[in-house]
């Protein structure tokens, strides 16, 4: 799997959950996946396997994958069942992002109301 | 509970001075077994003079340093089989082939695999008939890395390895790293100036400065315990704002941020808005530091102002 590491920004283990969910999220890894394990995917990324660890725990904190006993990480059958509270907490810093862009940009409500239905038009599409 | 053999490296009020110069100034510290750990400091802190001590090339006048449950000045060749080490320097004689090197090697470490060292030969693409100096830089230091891996030793001390190499050459460090952790038990202490794979690699993050052992934290805890906070100000300042249990200022007239240390009760208040100096200040962002940051603001001397106050931390 392909992740990059960016040093300087984001802790990395935050920096590989937001890439792996993203993945899942937007189904380029399926239901019933398998991810790398953690010494494979540390060997490839070049970073300590203990933060890869880390970041598959956080992924299954987020119930989007399930460790199965001996035989690895799987991309979980159901995903959100996250709580609403915590749905927030992750999505609140994205929006803020979004919206202080859009706001410079000079977009309108409307108009980024208007891209967000044709966004998950087009990423429906896809799936 | 931790006893003697969670550790492979106890260094013990260490110090050592040359010709009046004190080099290292009361160094405690301890490397747990099956750790990356992480030296980093500034280009004469003292990081070398650290590892010769573990090494047992020089032996502790004040204070005491044990690896792997011994002295390394008594009997250190009991010890040097246990223990891969590599340096920056380019130390290996240039008139060798790679195969005389390794039955060199096999000689001296009892573990040596020459199954292991074929792998790495290939993994590098090193020919076994080449002479070391008709090798790259790169080259050469995959062949030192060689020769500090294939016995699997228990701890792989690795002092500045990748300075002056190419990118391809370095990730084939990082990447000995992680196979050697990987391996249970296994221990590395490595020490560079290179944060961002000390970032990727370490579990733990000991930062020297002018001998002086200044922090030494678990690598995932340092992001949150330290917090940058930006500050601005309608009166331009040629200074940071005061606030108590803050460090590490840098910024420009009208925008300077501060590290603060959550585990220091005086920095409790992260707060919105404040009086310093003459000056009203306004908290505008804030963020996990970054090693970097982090680094930065220990090291300096004073606080520091530049026309990018964001990226006043590019001298590292």
């Amino acid at each position: 799997m392909l992740i990059q590491i960016q040093s300087g920004s984001q802790p990395i283990y935050q920096q590989i959950v937001d890439q792996i969910r993203f993945r899942i999220l937007s189904s380029q890894l399926k239901a019933g996946d398998e991810l790398p394990t953690i010494r494979g995917l540390a060997e490839t990324l070049k970073v300590n396997p203990n933060t890869i660890a880390r970041a598959y725990r956080e992924l299954e904190h987020e119930g989007l994958v399930e460790k199965r006993r001996t035989t690895g990480t799987f991309v979980a059958e159901s995903s959100g069942t996250l709580s609403r509270a915590r749905r927030r907490q992750i999505l609140t810093p994205e929006i803020d992002k979004l919206l202080v862009l859009a706001s410079h940009l000079g977009a309108d409500p409307a108009e980024l109301d208007e891209l967000i239905t044709s966004r998950q038009q087009a990423l429906q599409r896809k799936e | 509970m931790t006893s003697a053999d969670d550790f492979a490296v106890r260094v013990q009020s260490l110090s050592r001075s040359f010709r009046g110069t004190d080099a290292l100034v009361d160094v405690s510290l301890q490397i747990p077994r099956g750790s990356v750990f992480g030296l980093v400091g500034l280009n004469g802190a003292g990081k070398t003079t650290l590892i010769q001590h573990v090494i047992g090339s020089l032996k502790a006048l004040h204070g005491s340093v044990n690896v792997l449950g011994q002295d390394p000045t008594i009997r250190p060749e009991k010890l040097l089989a246990r223990i891969g080490y590599m340096t920056e320097e380019d130390s290996l004689p240039k008139w060798m082939r790679i195969r005389d090197l390794i039955s060199f090697c096999r000689t001296v470490y009892p573990t040596w695999s020459d199954s292991y060292a074929t792998q790495l030969c290939d993994m590098f693409g090193l020919s076994t008939t080449a002479k070391l100096k008709s090798l790259s830089k790169g080259g050469r230091a995959r062949v030192a890395l060689l020769a500090a891996i294939a016995h699997r030793p228990e701890l792989l001390i690795l002092d500045e390895p990748s300075s002056g190499l190419d990118p391809i050459a370095r990730a084939d460090i990082l990447e000995a790293i992680i196979r050697t952790v990987a391996d249970e038990g296994r221990t590395v202490l490595f020490s560079s100036h290179l944060l961002e794979e000390i970032d990727r690699v370490c579990d733990h993050i000991a930062l020297i400065h002018d001998g002086v052992l200044l922090e030494s934290i678990p690598a995932a805890t340092l992001p949150e315990r330290y917090t940058e906070c930006f500050y601005r100000t309608e009166t331009p300042s040629s200074r940071p704002p005061e606030i108590s249990g803050s460090f590490g200022g840098t910024g420009d007239a009208s925008e300077w941020s501060v590290l603060m240390d959550s585990d220091d009760e005086a920095s409790l208040s992260t707060t919105t808005s404040i009086e310093s100096h003459g000056s009203r200040w306004e908290l505008v962002r804030q963020q996990p530091a970054t090693v970097h940051r982090w680094f930065a603001g220990r090291v300096q001397r004073k606080p520091t102002a530049s026309s990018t106050p964001t990226e006043g931390i590019q001298h590292v």
